[in-house]
């Protein structure tokens, strides 16, 4: 006979532990911070949506929302296509291919304020090379006064920084391809970008999708190396989203609104990759 | 539409090969002539599919010439060879449809779309892929997306051939047989050259007119499955095809024959004249168990033989008997009385095969 009773709800216990302590209980206490005005322990208002209001008004959060937005498409319009293109020309084979990977996998070591610090450096116009270069050859150019020249090194940064990821993730995908795939589109008469576009392409979707959320989530969240290279200058320039918050919680002590705003970054994260991944997959389901 | 001829044909995996064993094809001339179905038979690992790569171009040869109609193509890709292959297990491109997975090699060389629409529709109709044609291939089961790899290749009737590497592997058995049949037909209406790899015996012999059987990277027997059957030109011929195989007994010469243990068998005149040119060769009789002759009943010219034991197949029974230390086999007909203890048996001298080294001894008729 069947015994009905509660009892499976035991077993759920430890990972509902698990998962209290590490997401749950830190983001309450978000939540908790974001609907009360508190000036210390004893004296606090519940102040409902108002810090959320605050929030979504406030002109230099639009502005940084909207330098974020551009700076993530950015980033994913060059190093996917770049990373998918450097895993199509990396050899497939012998010592040339270990070499590769390891020079591609250099970048992914250094430690994010390392690499802001090598291109605060590698960008200065009196003593480092770009920028030196760039001058010498009559390019003006100023990362910490031209809004434009800080733009673009805070990118190329990134994508020196990350496109190896899409690289890698791009190229065990390749190799997964079998080899009769490549040998019925040759007798198939299929063109090289046939091939790309009917194979490999289709064959690389799971790989990219890892890719596009990974490299989305990140740049969303990208605050260590414009904030050593640019300090979020010249201005507001380069001032991501990260770094208001940052400076309106720990700069300001500004604790109700910036955990109203940590939540809405949250929010934004959670609903733009699930909008990629529905996007993504959504071939799969159909027919 | 061509001949295809190998000539001086061998190929080797290895950058330096030494011994024979190195090669995975041992050097050969062979010819498939235009409008043939020929299939290409032989055990895993014997050079069928290397053979076959070979002649669509994906592979090349480390020696000899590939030509086509008499003209070397061995510089040729694939895709300037004009040839077909399907592959042992399917190849289909997933995100297309079913239709546009068989127009994709038509639309590759530039043919017009009312053209590729009527050239599909044709073949959709030979393989029963009609009710799939605007699904997405990736949602298929393995034997529809196998019927599609087949249709890429047989939507080309330009072709100068098509190639099949054990392309009915991942099919239901009682799909085997109805796609056999349907290559067949298409081999039939359209007079293109097939050549078809396979280490099935009964799938090459519903399919082919000649085989080809591959043994060690060599072609050991081109012919028809009858000449297969009766005079197996290699003693791997004779114990590969049929069921059970060939009889073969390691025999020495001896006065008006040959002989192994105490047993003498007497060879007709004109193989007795060869045996002397054939000294120092092993030397083999062989017989098919279909062609062993059972006697009813004790008779004085007949061999004796022990029997060891008798399987019941259905329509006939195959009866295993010890001769003279010699396990050997013979085909029982299903009312043919089933001998106990002992058998009388004799090997009829138009069905005892003499080889030497492995190889029929032939005499001129």
């Amino acid at each position: 006979m069947k015994v009905q009773n509660n009892k499976a709800w035991w077993l759920v216990l430890p990972v509902f532990l698990l998962v209290a302590f590490s997401a749950i209980v830190p983001m309450m206490t978000v939540v908790n911070y974001s609907v009360q005005d508190i000036f210390d322990p004893a004296t606090r208002y519940f102040v409902g949506v108002d810090w959320y209001r605050q929030v979504l008004q406030d002109p230099r959060l639009h502005d940084s929302l909207l330098r974020q937005f551009i700076f993530s498409a950015c980033v994913l319009l060059i190093e996917i296509p770049l990373g998918i293109a450097i895993a199509l020309c990396m050899p497939t084979r012998g010592r040339w291919a270990s070499l590769c990977l390891i020079l591609m996998a250099i970048p992914l070591l250094i430690p994010w304020n390392v690499v802001g610090t090598i291109w605060q450096i590698f960008g200065r116009a009196d003593i480092g090379l770009m920028g030196w270069a760039l001058n010498s050859l009559g390019i003006s150019y100023n990362y910490a006064a031209n809004t434009m020249d800080a733009w673009v090194t805070v990118l190329i940064m990134d994508v020196w920084h990350w496109t190896s990821l899409v690289a890698l993730l791009c190229y065990s995908g390749l190799r997964a391809i079998p080899d009769v795939y490549y040998q019925a589109a040759r007798i198939d008469r299929a063109s090289n970008w046939a091939v790309f576009r009917h194979i490999q392409l289709p064959k690389l979707k799971s790989v990219l999708l890892i890719a596009v959320m990974l490299r989305f989530m990140d740049s969303f969240m990208i605050y260590t190396e414009p904030f050593v290279l640019t300090g979020g200058g010249p201005g507001n320039a380069t001032t991501f989203l990260s770094q208001t918050l940052t400076q309106m919680a720990v700069g300001q002590f500004d604790l109700g609104p910036a955990a109203a705003f940590s939540l809405v970054y949250f929010l934004i994260i959670l609903l733009v990759s699930w909008l990629f991944y529905t996007a993504m997959t959504h071939d799969d389901k159909n027919r | 539409m061509a001949e295809i001829r190998l000539h001086n044909l061998a190929h080797s995996y290895s950058g330096t090969p030494k011994a024979p064993e190195d090669y995975a094809i041992r050097e050969m001339n062979h010819i498939w002539q235009q409008g043939g179905a020929y299939a290409l038979l032989g055990p895993s690992g014997c050079g069928k599919s290397t053979l076959l790569n070979i002649i669509s171009g994906l592979l090349s040869p480390s020696q000899g010439e590939v030509q086509f109609d008499g003209k070397a193509v061995n510089r040729l890709s694939p895709q300037e060879r004009n040839i077909a292959q399907v592959f042992q297990f399917p190849v289909v491109y997933d995100t297309m449809t079913v239709f546009d997975n068989l127009a994709f090699p038509l639309r590759n060389q530039g043919m017009d779309e009312a053209r590729v629409m009527s050239k599909v529709h044709e073949i959709a109709e030979v393989l029963e892929l009609h009710p799939l044609l605007h699904k997405k291939a990736r949602n298929l089961t393995a034997d529809e997306k196998q019927k599609v790899s087949m249709g890429r290749g047989l939507v080309r009737d330009d072709v100068s051939a098509i190639l099949f590497d054990e392309p009915l592997t991942v099919i239901d058995p009682h799909l085997k047989w109805k796609l056999r049949r349907k290559l067949k037909q298409i081999h039939e209406q359209f007079n293109i050259t097939m050549v078809y790899v396979t280490h099935d015996q009964l799938e090459a012999s519903t399919f082919a007119d000649k085989i080809a059987v591959m043994y060690g990277g060599q072609i050991v027997q081109f012919g028809t499955p009858r000449e297969l059957f009766e005079r197996p030109g290699h003693t791997f011929v004779g114990y590969f095809i049929g069921s059970p195989g060939m009889n073969l007994i390691d025999v020495q010469r001896c006065e008006g024959g040959v002989r192994f243990a105490d047993t003498v068998l007497p060879l007709p005149d004109a193989l007795n004249q060869r045996l002397a040119e054939l000294d120092g060769k092993r030397l083999q009789v062989g017989i098919r168990p279909e062609f062993v002759h059972v006697w009813d009943g004790a008779y004085e010219d007949a061999l004796c033989a022990r029997v060891l034991h008798v399987e019941d197949l259905g329509t006939y029974k195959i009866l295993t008997f010890d001769l003279d230390g010699q396990v050997l086999k013979a085909r029982l007909q299903e009312d043919q009385l089933v001998p106990r203890e002992q058998v009388y048996l004799s090997f009829p001298a138009q069905w005892l095969m003499l080889y030497a080294d492995d190889y029929l001894v032939e005499v001129a008729p």
